[in-house]
């Protein structure tokens, strides 16, 4: 229960800070225009979205053969593949990387599990310094705030709070709230530290189990960096981004930066197969692949949550959705936030710790319209909110019945009691139109910005047979 | 370790849902150009993120290189002496006395130093091109490293117009791809950018601050 009140108090918060308001709506309105754009003609946005959610879908049906195939196949390429069941085991087998090699600095490109294993903290306790280099994480690292978005990471922030913060730890540097020339400080900083590091991670976008290729999305060229110049390379995933085929790749990269900013490609698409062969110039020696189940496994097991597993991480959904841009991202308290962060992230930690998410939906539906991959998210939402009341235990979600409310659960069954016997519905409505005007006029919270609903004078089925309506 | 792996496995292996491959795929139409569209395409799909698209027939291409070098003062051209193009390069610079070619052939991490804070930008040429998006397919080689088309702040990336694919889809099926992948494939779309701060656009954060395309075309 203490998540619910903390998530019920940072969304008060949110709403009541006019800059994360505008913030938000200013990008999310933004981004939902520039998508919009990017997918003139539907039928090839439908057509799109059916052989994506199929690709997906598809990989995850066999996700344990394609998996043992990637690993033979990372195998025969040169690249170490290493398998961990929590985000402890991932963490180690980073650290335990970064000690053989007696590294002490750790260059990152974007990566949510990354987040998810909460690895820079873990690292530092053991002295090892994590620079993020993507821009916006790394604004957020100097300012030791979480990301609030997974494509766009620092959006809460506005350009004069991040001049302000690179003049409160770049007090060398002159002022400035140029967009361009905070970037090319930016540059200038990070680039002494891709030459210096020896050891880099990236996420992953895709990886394909048909040839052992690990996929990377990205703009700045960070990513590229960190898989390019340090002599160690390190890619951490979950294991439910496999992809069976190579020609599974096209298809996807064509709906993933439309769907996320509305690029029609982003600038650099990185496809690594193996480290540095003994004749090349560049490159890592070493490239080693941590495969993350962290709940996902559990998560497989129920046949209609295991859509969940299909998200490319494209962000539509929270850019799409009217709760999500009011509260912003910080509010959910989660590493993914936003409509596929309410249903994966309770499925991940338990309905007991983060009960309440998969209640901040209006259902509106748009979340489940604009995913690439076609999760229904709404139903998936609807039936997190019926796992976290029922008792049975009989699913695979943790927390299952973990928000239930003694009253509320027999205020429910007498409910349906009522509803299946006519005599006593028949007598229930009776009651409540001859009461009718006894309704308070204040109903709590509903009534500070709404007037109390009215009961009518009759019911419907009074109407209907009074307009010769018969029971057909 | 190993543990970990099989009792991933096999918490998937039991909890395999019961559902259906798809038999029939749906089928994504895919964009098609003729020869003279195709170019049109790449180049405006290249220009609306940034990137410079110049035509040139072939017998003048090293001239126009040399006069783009000469409009942007480029200090220095890092090139690959053994590559495709390192025989022509070459001989076109003999009598040049400023903007320098830079031909190293070691390994990087020999001359790292120069290559992150001394070069003004790389030549480098392209596998394939593709039109639908505006992109070039880089498969670096021993004679053309990953570097190259990564640190230095102008790229310069000479293509083949005959070498340009309508879609990515056609050019992964076509060449084959999944029968051999070479240490790394990349697709290239313009100058490195970024929209972090207030989704501004902002051009050359990691990667070179511009792109420069030369397309050889064979009518004149």
């Amino acid at each position: 229960m203490q998540q619910t009140v903390e998530f019920h108090d940072r969304a008060d918060r949110a709403l009541h800070n006019p800059q994360i308001r505008s913030n938000f709506r200013y990008a999310m309105d933004g981004l939902m225009y520039k998508r919009k754009l990017s997918f003139p003609d539907l039928d090839e946005l439908n057509r799109l979205r059916l052989r994506s959610a199929e690709i997906r879908a598809n990989a995850l049906v066999n996700l344990p053969e394609l998996l043992e195939q990637l690993e033979r196949r990372c195998n025969e390429n040169g690249i170490q593949v290493h398998w961990a069941e929590s985000v402890e085991e991932a963490n180690a087998i980073v650290l335990g990387i970064m000690n053989r090699h007696n590294a002490k600095l750790l260059i990152k490109g974007k990566s949510m599990v990354s987040e998810e294993m909460e690895l820079n903290r873990y690292l530092e306790q053991h002295g090892i310094e994590c620079l993020e280099s993507d821009l916006g994480e790394y604004i957020l690292q100097l300012a030791g705030e979480p990301p609030s978005h997974i494509v766009a990471p620092a959006i809460h922030k506005s350009r004069q709070q991040i001049a302000q913060l690179f003049k409160e730890k770049f007090p060398e540097i002159p002022y400035t709230d140029d967009v361009d020339t905070l970037t090319r400080n930016a540059r200038q900083i990070l680039r002494r530290k891709f030459y210096d590091a020896p050891v880099g991670l990236s996420g992953v976008n895709f990886a394909v189990a048909e040839t052992g290729t690990i996929c990377l999305v990205e703009n700045e060229g960070n990513g590229r960096m960190c898989t390019t110049v340090p002599p160690v390379h390190i890619a951490v995933t979950g294991i439910e981004k496999v992809v069976e085929k190579l020609s599974d790749i096209p298809p996807l990269l064509s709906i993933l930066p439309r769907s996320a900013t509305g690029q029609h490609i982003t600038t650099y698409f990185n496809m690594i197969t193996s480290p540095r062969k003994p004749d090349e110039k560049d490159g890592p020696d070493e490239v080693h692949l941590v495969l993350l189940d962290n709940g996902r496994s559990r998560i497989y097991r129920d046949e209609e949550l295991i859509a969940t597993l299909r998200c490319i991480r494209c962000g539509a959904c929270m850019n799409h959705c009217p709760v999500y841009t009011r509260i912003g991202g910080h509010a959910y308290g989660t590493t993914i936030p936003g409509p596929i962060g309410s249903i994966l992230e309770p499925q991940k930690a338990g309905l007991d710790r983060h009960g309440d998410l998969p209640t901040a939906s209006t259902l509106c539906g748009a979340c489940g319209e604009v995913c690439p991959v076609r999760i229904p998210i709404p139903e998936l939402l609807n039936r997190l909110r019926f796992e976290r009341v029922r008792q049975d235990h009989t699913g695979v979600t943790i927390g299952q019945g973990s928000q239930r409310n003694p009253w509320e659960a027999r205020i429910w069954k007498g409910w349906s009691w009522m509803h299946a016997n006519p005599a006593i519905y028949r007598l229930s409505i009776r009651i409540a139109t001859g009461l009718r005007r006894l309704l308070p006029k204040r109903l709590g919270a509903w009534t500070r910005v709404r007037s109390a609903p009215r009961l009518a004078a009759k019911s419907l089925h009074t109407l209907a047979r009074e307009k010769g309506f018969d029971h057909e | 370790m190993s543990d970990a792996r099989s009792n991933i496995l096999s918490r998937l292996r039991a909890g395999k849902p019961d559902i259906a491959a798809t038999a029939a795929p749906t089928q994504v139409p895919l964009a098609k150009w003729d020869p003279r569209g195709r170019i049109e395409q790449f180049r405006g799909k290249m220009e609306s993120v940034r990137a410079e698209v110049h035509l040139t027939p072939r017998d003048s291409w090293l001239a126009l290189l040399q006069r783009l070098v000469d409009e942007k003062q480029i200090s220095n051209l890092l090139y690959a002496p053994d590559g495709p193009l390192g025989e022509a390069l070459s001989q076109a610079w003999k009598n040049r006395d400023h903007s320098p070619l830079i031909c190293r052939t070691e390994a990087v991490d020999e001359w790292k130093e120069e290559l992150f804070f001394n070069v003004g930008g790389a030549v480098t040429t392209c596998r394939w091109g593709i039109a639908e998006t505006g992109t070039l397919v880089l498969w670096p080689t021993r004679e053309e490293p990953r570097s190259f088309s990564l640190v230095p702040p102008v790229h310069i990336a000479v293509l083949e117009a005959r070498d340009i694919y309508d879609t990515f889809a056609d050019l992964v099926e076509k060449e084959k791809w999944n029968q051999g992948m070479p240490t790394n494939a990349l697709l290239i779309s313009g100058p490195s950018k970024t929209a972090d701060i207030e989704q501004t656009l902002a051009y050359g954060v990691h990667g070179p601050v511009e792109l420069i395309i030369i397309v050889i075309t064979d009518e004149s």
